[in-house]
């Protein structure tokens, strides 16, 4: 932690506050606190059902929290609290300076649209004019995340899954945000493909710097990916520390059963 | 003239005052689409009753009214309409451009320049230029609001990727006043630069998905485009068979089953006044004489 800090910046890049999220009677989410640095990556783990992809939802100012708040270091250093940005402001938050990769490419991609339109969408959404421009970089992007560039006129639902996940990559990176938000990035591939899926993710992060929130199930891609992990379970964080000593020595009874694979996922 | 079994211009007073009102919210924010309650018209809606229930809204007795479908005054869809105001209104009508008050169009906008005082009424299928890449109506609606139109752009890109040229050919998006982005309705985008700074009120209805825009006189109209493709008008190359026109939008037709063909001015209009003004094409015309009135 103290490593991480000195890393780049002491100032927390997003910080949240006694969060919460009732669903009716269930709350899917307990006051959650933490702070996230630049350059950090964060793991959420927790079985199925624990408030993962709830509190993702809440960081990322898709859901509005029943209680606590988020605030996000802007790209002038000013920290805001997310609530109070106007609609224009956080959907350019949203597709500027942050990602979202979905589990299902689907929903973080327009199937039906090239491959190249759909990397270059972000920078046509900021005001990109020139189709030559727009094409280079997303040829630039599509080479990066390790996509024949020969296929950058497909759409999507020609790829395999392993590639979808990788352009729904580029798609978010093409304008270097600084923090990106993953809800079960490998979840659904094959294990070769989440194996190489995982190595390109973990250069990208470290060579561009980027700040990662990575929800999962997965303690393997928790490992490889993130410096901290969060552990949920029924909708509060029940342990938290540097990956390492969390996956190899879990003081929770409940992180001993989930490192130990006993529960399911 | 005067039917008594019809309110002026078939539409009752009450919902009259209510596309009234849609259409000033419109002119006051040019290219946006205002939602009114569209009424079943007496006729499918196909044949544009959007633009149909607009100029019935905006008809008074002393206006001239023409109607085109295609550029053409004279097909059943133009001459039901131009029948209908007749019988219901009682107004005259006109196949000239100059003279009317008002044009009722699909697909096309006059080759002669419009002038003040006059409404076009286009008749649209489609309002939603966003609908091609973004089905949800909540979402489109946002982008809107907050002129989010990058997505107008990946669709501009796809053509290119795919053809190599911006291949829209009909129904060009157009960003109005410098702020919404709007559909022309499937007008070919050769007629996209005369609905920059006319003089002419411009009024847009589409029926069944009852919407309502407008582009007032005089307003900015840009064709979207990307600096290295930038925006281009398309006509045949070749003059007019029948008038000699060679800057009017053209209608290829087939002259027999043996490949033969000509082009002709698709304002049908604009191309019997040249005519008549002693204008000659270089073609062959006989076997199309009948269909141009000539
Ligand atoms: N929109 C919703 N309405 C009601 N309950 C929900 C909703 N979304 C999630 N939940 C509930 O909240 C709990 C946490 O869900 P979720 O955050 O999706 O967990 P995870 O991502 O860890 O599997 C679950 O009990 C789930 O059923
Ligand atoms: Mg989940
Ligand atoms: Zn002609």
């Amino acid at each position: 932690m103290s490593e991480l800090a000195s890393l780049d910046n002491d100032q927390p890049l997003l910080v949240a506050d006694g969060l919460a999220k009732n669903y009716g009677r269930l709350a899917a989410c307990r006051d959650v606190s933490f702070a996230l640095y630049p350059g950090e990556v964060l793991a959420i783990v927790g079985e199925s059902g624990s408030g993962k992809s709830t509190l993702l939802q809440l960081l990322s100012a898709q859901l509005a929290p029943s209680a606590g708040r988020v605030s996000y270091r802007m790209r002038d250093g000013v920290l805001r609290d997310l609530a109070e940005l106007g609609e224009a402001e956080r959907r350019f938050l949203f597709r500027t300076d942050w990602g979202f990769v979905h589990q299902d490419p689907a929903q973080g991609l327009r199937m039906g649209v090239s491959a190249g339109a759909n990397v270059g969408e972000r920078l046509m959404a900021v005001g990109w004019n020139h189709y030559g421009r727009i094409r280079d970089t997303a040829s630039t992007w599509l080479e990066r995340v390790e996509i024949d560039v020969g296929r950058i006129d497909d759409a999507p639902k020609t790829y395999s899954g392993g590639m979808r996940q990788r352009l729904q990559i580029a798609r978010n990176l093409v304008t270097e945000p600084r923090l990106v938000f993953m809800d079960e990035p490998t979840g659904g591939l094959d294990v070769s493909v989440q194996a190489r899926l995982l190595d390109l993710m973990r250069n990208l992060v470290s060579e561009l710097g980027l700040a990662a929130i990575v929800v999962t199930h997965d303690l393997a891609v928790a490992r490889l990916l993130s410096h901290r992990v969060m552990v949920m379970k029924g909708g509060r964080v029940i342990e938290t520390g540097l990956t390492d000593q969390v996956l190899d020595d879990p003081r929770e009874p409940y992180t001993q059963l989930l490192v130990s694979s006993i529960l399911p996922p | 003239m005067n039917a008594p079994t019809y309110n002026f211009a078939y539409l009752d007073e009450q919902t009259k005052r209510m596309i009234r009102r849609a259409i000033l919210k419109a002119i006051a924010i040019p290219g946006y689409q205002v939602p009114f309650a569209s009424r079943e018209m007496p006729m499918p809606y196909g044949w544009g009753t959007g633009g149909v229930q607009v100029t019935a809204a905006i008809l008074g007795p002393e206006d001239v009214l023409k109607v085109i479908d295609q550029g053409s005054d004279d097909t059943t869809n133009a001459i039901s309409i131009r029948k209908f105001f007749g019988k219901t209104a009682g107004v005259a009508t006109t196949t000239s451009t100059t003279d009317a008050t008002v044009i009722q169009t699909r697909h096309r906008i006059p080759e002669a320049s419009l002038h003040a005082g006059q409404v076009l009424v286009y008749q649209v299928p489609i309002p939603e230029p966003l609908r091609f890449l973004e089905p949800r109506e909540t979402e489109t609606r946002r982008m809107h609001a907050l002129a989010e139109y990058g997505l107008m752009h990946v669709k501009l890109y796809e053509d290119i990727a795919r053809f190599g040229h911006i291949a829209t050919a009909y129904a060009y998006p157009v960003k109005v006043n410098a702020r919404y982005v709007m559909d022309p309705s499937p007008t070919p985008k050769f007629d996209n630069p005369k609905m920059d700074n006319c003089a002419a009120l411009q009024l847009f209805g589409a029926g069944r998905e009852k919407r309502i825009y407008a582009i007032p006189p005089y307003t900015t109209v840009v064709s979207l485009d990307f600096e290295d493709h930038p925006f281009t008008r398309y006509r045949f190359n070749a003059p007019c068979a029948l008038c000699g026109a060679d800057n009017s939008y053209l209608d290829e037709i087939v002259t027999d089953d043996k490949g033969g063909r000509m082009f002709v001015c698709s304002d049908t209009d604009f191309c019997e006044q040249r005519q008549a003004a002693g204008h000659h094409g270089t073609e062959s015309a006989a076997p199309h004489k009948e269909k141009a009135h000539v």
